[in-house]
């Protein structure tokens, strides 16, 4: 097949018809729909078609500490419903916490009693004093271990639920090692408000307001032991002035935001703006009546990540299960709400790491550079090979058309991602291309200078620059192949590219030029060449 | 035929002794380059040392001092600010401090900017905000690549050539590497992840010439066409010149099309490959041969391989 004309032509024939109909559906939107459905395309990277990257830093000791915290003050409820009195509370690490009874049998009563109420940590006798005994609590290792990998695991898919319902084409959402999540959310507009429904914890609580504590004494820090201070923020629709209003509440939280079975978003009838309303499952709606029935008259404070939304007077026992959330919101604010309550809270805090947003008028702009960029690029190569060799030249512009076809349709046939710096990649190439076919035609000079016949003197030319060629595509080949091992997004853009018109540039430099000249030669040597 | 050089008979390794004093000045500009990136004194963009960089576009003219003063007011005196004039474009780059719990601040500067300028809106056109921490990642990936390419040049060379060879060629790769280290040091130019590309890139790449050489200089040592080993080289060169410069032309060529037409973000991109392409061809000629011939001798012991 190498060695015969029609088999060659016949090769680089079909490999055209099906680079075309590979290409077409990633160029045009004008085709018929079986074509265009049935052909994998070119995808845009995020730098040309904008779009938010996140990386994302999970705060797993954070989940530790919070979950820890959550059983210290659990424990200490417990104690005393049980009438076991907590001299003192301390912290033990991230994942435990003591605490010390009077001298008597307290201690040993508190250790059975947290032993059988929480499964989860270890309880253990501590020192035992003439003044008391301590009881020692810690997180089993499998409960820290089952934290760590449920922060990362439920995380994607508490992030890639409420994407999903904010409304994203094909975002990807995947952990990253150990303790990461990468979002990437391509062709998204509105990229601060993503941003911030991604990076929400949107942990809610219900908290009864103390009504006892004084709001003066706790901002100077003097706060009741069971108690904390929260804000509640509110933001004036006109001139967009943020007040913050302190409120002392009871950090045990009577209710949390997992129990939630619905949110949507209402507009009250009395024009105050949108508000989300809650249903609770069959659970959470069995304590919502309990504890409205026990604390009618008093405040309860909505508390969404460590943020008072509204506290309400509880005017009545609420049965139904379900209940509202008020403040002011726009339209959005209120969607975003009830997106991140519906879709469920994050079992760690994440911390943005990394953000790389792309507006989509700077990706069009960036595409019509590139594409400027990449035609002008080609063009002067082309005059310029046409100008220097000639006849040569043009049957080397020839390949080169091939060879930016053969790479274009190779991309969408792996649905490639095409990044501004794949677009360099692509120019890159096309300068590398016709490098090639100079070896070659400088080497048929050589051959004609030594007074060989045209015909001898190209075999010859293709034959002793073959090695050369070879290796010049090699070099460059390894470095592409390792920057698309290392390199990230658009980096490996240009990796892609890069290598693969090097590596396409083989055969359209070697075979796509040498059949013109063996047709050429076919029927009648030729007796000079314009070279 | 056109021919840009004929026949030359250039004496390169004559010349040797220049060319060797001004590789070694550019060689040791980019170590003392390199030092400094390590020292924390070049001129790293976000993506390897963290912090901020805000694309924003006016609708109208706006004032630099302006806008400088409200940052430093905001505290971010240390600011980069860059203007492309007629299009009403703003970069702004912020440092990380280097903490590892650095809050972002790309939402309240923006948000401080509109504010502060209501009668001149803008879109708000890219962010990137980048950690500390994934600086230092993505800076250790750069140089595990860099670590990478490099060993697996030199063995594909040890392999296709004489190992002296082979070395020569590495030499003359890090040679034109170091190199624009040092001028993008010495002009303060932008150091990016891009950058890296394109020394790696520029290490492929120059390899080509450098190969296309040696090819020639094995086969004129099997031919017997001269008698010293320097002379051989020379005749080499000379015989290759024209396809050394104009392959390097070519893609000289695709290099400037894309810093002149390529827009900002391919800017210090295509000069670093610009800059590498003259280099790599310059160091192909003075440098690679010149350190096979002293390393080798003048023997004219036939080339392995």
């Amino acid at each position: 097949m190498w060695k015969s004309i029609t088999g060659r032509i016949t090769l680089i024939a079909v490999l055209t018809a099906v680079s075309i109909i590979v290409l077409l559906p990633s160029l045009t939107d004008r085709l018929p729909a079986w074509w265009k459905d049935s052909m994998p395309k070119i995808n845009l990277g995020l730098d040309l078609q904008g779009g938010v990257f996140l990386r994302l830093q999970v705060e797993i000791d954070k989940a530790i500490e919070n979950t820890t915290m959550r059983y210290a003050d659990d424990a200490r409820a417990v104690c005393r419903e049980k009438a076991l009195p907590v001299l003192a509370f301390q912290k033990v690490g991230d994942d435990g916490f003591s605490l010390r009874f009077p001298p008597g049998d307290f201690a040993t009563r508190a250790q059975a009693t947290l032993k059988e109420e929480f499964p989860s940590l270890d309880v253990s006798l501590g020192e035992v004093k003439a003044d008391g005994a301590t009881v020692i609590a810690r997180m089993k290792p499998a409960e820290i271990q089952a934290i760590r990998t449920n922060a990362v695991v439920q995380g994607v898919e508490t992030i890639r639920n409420r994407i999903d319902q904010f409304g994203v084409r094909e975002p990807q959402i995947i952990a990253e090692g150990d303790d990461r999540i990468v979002v990437q959310l391509p062709g998204v507009k509105d990229q601060q408000r993503a941003i911030e429904l991604v990076g929400k914890t949107a942990l809610l609580e219900f908290k009864l307001v103390d009504e006892g504590a004084s709001v003066d004494e706790a901002l100077k820090g003097n706060i009741p032991e069971d108690d904390q201070l929260l804000y509640q923020k509110s933001t004036d629709p006109q001139s967009g002035r943020v007040t913050k209003t302190p409120m002392v509440v009871k950090k045990r939280a009577l209710l949390t935001g997992d129990t939630i079975k619905t949110a949507k978003v209402n507009f009250g009838n009395q024009g105050g703006g949108a508000h989300v309303s809650l249903s609770f499952d069959t659970r959470g709606a069995k304590v919502f009546d309990r504890v409205t029935a026990e604390n009618v008259k008093r405040r309860l404070a909505i508390v969404l990540d460590d943020t008072i939304y509204s506290a309400p007077v509880i005017q009545e026992r609420i049965s139904g299960g379900e209940a509202q959330i008020t403040g002011n919101f726009t339209p959005e604010e209120a969607s975003d709400l009830a997106i991140v309550l519906r879709a469920g809270s994050l079992p760690a805090p994440v911390k943005v790491i990394q953000n790389v947003s792309i507006g989509p008028s700077l990706g069009l702009d960036s595409i019509q550079k590139g594409v400027r960029a990449a035609l002008i690029g080609a063009l002067l190569v082309v005059v310029f090979m046409a100008f220097y060799y000639r006849f040569a030249g043009m049957v080397a512009d020839f390949a080169l058309v091939f060879n930016i076809l053969f790479l274009l349709s190779g991309m969408a046939a792996f649905s490639a991602t095409l990044t501004l710096p794949g677009i360099a990649g692509i120019i890159l190439a096309i300068g590398m291309a016709v490098d090639s076919n100079v070896l070659i035609f400088e080497r048929i000079r050589e051959e004609i200078r030594a007074k060989k016949s045209v015909r001898a003197a190209i075999d010859a030319g293709y034959d002793k620059a073959f090695w050369t060629v070879v290796d010049s595509h090699v070099t460059t080949l390894i470095t592409a192949l390792i920057l698309f091992q290392f390199g990230t997004g658009p980096i490996k853009g240009f990796a892609v590219t890069l290598s693969m018109g090097v590596a396409i540039n083989l055969f359209t430099a070697l075979v796509c030029t040498k059949v013109v000249f063996d047709y050429l030669n076919a029927k009648k040597p030729m007796q000079a060449l314009s070279i | 035929m056109i021919e840009l050089v004929k026949n030359t008979k250039i004496d390169f390794m004559g010349l040797k002794k220049y060319a060797f004093s001004f590789s070694a000045m550019l060689v040791i500009l980019g170590i003392v380059g390199t030092v400094q990136i390590y020292r924390g004194k070049a001129n790293l963009g976000i993506d390897l040392a963290g912090g901020t960089e805000i694309q924003v576009k006016f609708q109208k003219p706006f004032a630099m001092d302006r806008i400088r003063a409200l940052l430093a007011k905001a505290g971010h005196g240390d600011a980069t600010l860059q203007q492309v004039s007629g299009e009403n474009i703003l970069f702004l780059k912020l440092r990380a401090l280097g903490k590892q719990d650095e809050k972002m601040v790309a939402d309240p500067v923006v948000t401080l900017l509109r504010q502060s300028l209501p009668d001149n809106p803008f879109v708000v056109e890219s962010v990137s905000e980048i950690g500390p921490a994934i600086g230092h990642k993505l800076r250790k990936d750069a140089e595990l690549a860099m670590l990478v390419s490099a060993l697996a040049i030199i063995l594909y060379l040890a392999w296709r050539f004489e190992f002296k060879f082979g070395v020569a060629a590495a030499i003359a790769t890090f040679h034109d590497i170091f190199s624009i280290v040092g001028i993008f040091w010495v002009l303060g130019i932008e150091m990016d992840l891009l950058f890296i590309t394109a020394l790696l890139t520029i290490g492929g790449y120059s390899l080509t010439d450098t190969v296309v050489v040696f090819d020639r200089i094995r086969e004129n040592i099997r031919l017997r066409k001269k008698v010293t080993f320097s002379e051989t080289i020379n005749l080499s060169v000379n015989e290759v010149l024209s396809r050394t410069i104009v392959t390097s032309m070519t893609v000289f060529i695709a290099v400037v099309t894309l810093l002149v037409f390529g827009g900002l973000v391919l800017h210090n991109f295509a000069l670093a490959l610009a800059m590498g392409i003259v280099v790599g061809t310059y160091s192909s000629v003075f440098v690679a041969s010149p350190v096979v011939a002293i390393w080798r001798g003048e023997k004219m012991t036939e080339v392995k391989r």
